[in-house]
């Protein structure tokens, strides 16, 4: 494989469209996105129009599935940008770093990555984990609207019409907002305007009966997510120490 | 034992401590070195700067320096030795039950012994339970279901080997299980942190406990609900109760989570030492103030009731420990 040499990286405005790609890939697990959590190590533009990323991950242990999802997604996301002739993804220090890098560079599925030892893809796990991202979307969403004075009786009837024209004050607000609606198609049923805005997400509607119970759940879910994130994060910055040093 | 400004005595179980060698003279290969430097990390992100070890100390401490953090210094009455062999990673295993029946030897009033078992040692390994328990006579075991185990990276407690192991081990008297949630469980594209055959084992075997953990940690959100379900499963605050310091505020909703799904009657104080050590831990637990709006929200409390229970009563209950005797003993010594 030739070896990209590396041209001179500030200023060229290609770089921006990548790390732009690499923002849009999220670690399943926390839902945040692999560029935001510090996971990109560094980029390079080759002469020939290939991109080296380096991938690094707060343990050497980090769960293989998860790694792979990443390192996967991050290729293809690059690779999409007209201009990429191909994107390397390169994971470091972790247990299982060259089947990944093999793996990915390859494009080979995660089961003929891991012969003997993954008996299928990763598509549950990928579906089990969006769905968790859905329900911690929909509560931080839901709690922002409560607090902005919303009842329960009103965020049941609510229209994903209504939900899209509604004007939050301010950037968490209507940041909260876009990723809601970004995953809102992929769960909780039907996503036409006419469609309830905030539904469990095998689609059944919201009762206020049961609102508080309901919103405890997720709860559950969105702090766990929350505090593996921190975690992460912390664990990564002792590992290699705060981004840029 | 934990002295309140009002004098009141708090009775102290850490209920998940260590003492191992990774040195690297008993390092078998990268993976020991990589183990070690990743409790290493754990012990660097979430310690207050004063507590902090070289990475030289932290590879091994010595029994004297444990008794001294621990019962000395770090309030504790009793603590829980949990054994983790990992041979795949270390010459003679990293804290093996053998190493640490000489501590409890040594200090036989503070320290409970735990021991370990591996389904995948098939019959021969039911035999060495059967040895393990009458030479050691232990009541709990340590079981680590990540361990690597020749080409297998890790088992589930439903496996059918498995609930023939737990049957022995009830059989033998054992009691209490404790289940460590690791990161490299076989098969690969399942969730390896998954929590879901602690439900099936609890259900299977009403009779032992189930202390998991690090309270399922990365996957607390599964095991709140299962511990919810299932009375004989507990949740153990290693790791948790480390974000006291470093992380207040993802303490305290962590905290009231679990008090919420969990309850206080199912939590036990621990804190992997020597990842963290009970001296700072304890101090601030017992100084923590559960947040007005997590209260108003959850409708739950830290009370001082609940710190009692959390810091020794409930593991004195589950290990059979006469608190009242225990004190007067500990006291006259």
């Amino acid at each position: 494989m030739p070896t990209p040499t590396p041209l001179k990286q500030s200023g060229d405005p290609r770089l921006d469209d990548v790390w732009a790609r690499l923002a849009t890939v999220s670690d399943p697990e926390l839902d945040e996105s692999v560029a935001d959590m510090g996971f990109v190590e560094s980029v390079e533009i080759g002469a020939d129009d290939q991109v080296r990323i380096g991938l690094r991950l707060p343990t050497f242990w980090c769960a293989p599935n998860f790694a792979f999802l990443m390192a996967h997604d991050m290729r293809e996301a690059v690779e999409s940008l007209d201009w990429v002739n191909r994107a390397e993804i390169t994971l470091k220090d972790h247990c299982h770093a060259e089947e990944i890098n093999r793996g990915v560079g390859s494009g080979h599925s995660f089961a003929e990555t891991f012969p003997g030892q993954a008996t299928a893809e990763l598509d549950e796990l990928r579906l089990t984990f969006r769905r968790k991202a859905f329900q911690g979307r929909q509560e931080v969403l839901l709690r922002r609207l409560l607090a902005d004075g919303f009842t329960a009786a009103q965020l049941c009837d609510m229209r994903i019409g209504g939900l899209v024209v509604l004007e939050l004050a301010d950037a968490d607000g209507a940041l909260m907002c876009q990723r809601y609606l970004e995953i809102r198609g992929e769960f909780g049923g039907p996503a036409e305007d006419s469609d309830g805005a905030f539904t469990t997400s095998e689609g059944e509607a919201l009762s206020p009966e049961n609102f508080t119970e309901y919103l405890k759940d997720l709860r559950r879910v969105r702090m766990n997510a929350a505090f593996n994130a921190n975690m992460c994060r912390s664990l990564l910055q002792t590992r290699y120490g705060k981004a840029g040093e | 034992m934990y002295k309140t400004d009002e004098g009141e005595e708090i009775f102290v179980v850490d209920a998940h401590i260590h003492l191992w060698d990774a040195r690297p003279e008993n390092q078998r290969n990268i993976h020991g070195a990589q183990f070690i430097n990743c409790f290493h990390d754990y012990h660097k992100a979430l310690s207050p700067a004063e507590y902090l070890w070289t990475a030289e100390k932290f590879q091994h401490y010595g029994s004297d320096t444990l008794y001294e953090d621990l019962f000395v210094n770090g309030y504790a009455d009793m603590a829980i030795c949990q054994p983790t062999y990992l041979k795949e990673f270390y010459n003679t295993g990293f804290n093996t039950t053998e190493q640490n029946s000489e501590l409890r030897d040594k200090y036989p009033e503070r320290i409970i012994l735990n021991g370990a078992f591996d389904p995948r040692d098939g019959e021969p390994g039911l035999e060495a339970l059967e040895a393990l328990v009458e030479t050691y006579g232990v009541h709990g075991v340590k079981l680590y279901t990540a361990e690597w185990h020749g080409d297998s990276k890790g088992y589930k407690l439903s496996d059918p080997w498995a609930k023939r192991y737990l049957e022995k081990a009830q059989s033998l008297g054992i009691k209490n299980v404790h289940v460590h949630k690791g990161p490299t469980i076989l098969p690969l594209n399942r969730d390896s942190f998954d929590v879901a055959d602690i439900d099936d084992a609890a259900t299977d075997f009403p009779e032992l406990n189930f202390i998991v953990d690090h309270v399922g940690l990365p996957r607390l959100d599964d095991f709140c609900w299962i511990a919810t379900q299932e009375k004989n499963v507990y949740g153990g605050l290693a790791v948790a109760s480390a974000f006291v310091h470093a992380r207040p505020r993802y303490f305290a909703e962590m905290m009231a989570e679990l008090l919420f799904w969990v309850g206080e009657d199912k939590l036990l104080f621990a804190s992997d030492y020597g990842i963290w050590q009970p001296k700072w831990l304890i101090e601030k637990f017992m100084a923590f103030e559960m947040p007005e709006d997590l209260k108003a929200e959850t409708g739950v409390d830290l009370t001082p009731e609940a710190k009692r229970k959390i810091l020794g009563l409930n593991a004195a209950k589950l290990y059979g420990i006469d608190v009242d005797a225990k004190k007067a003993t500990l006291g006259a010594a």
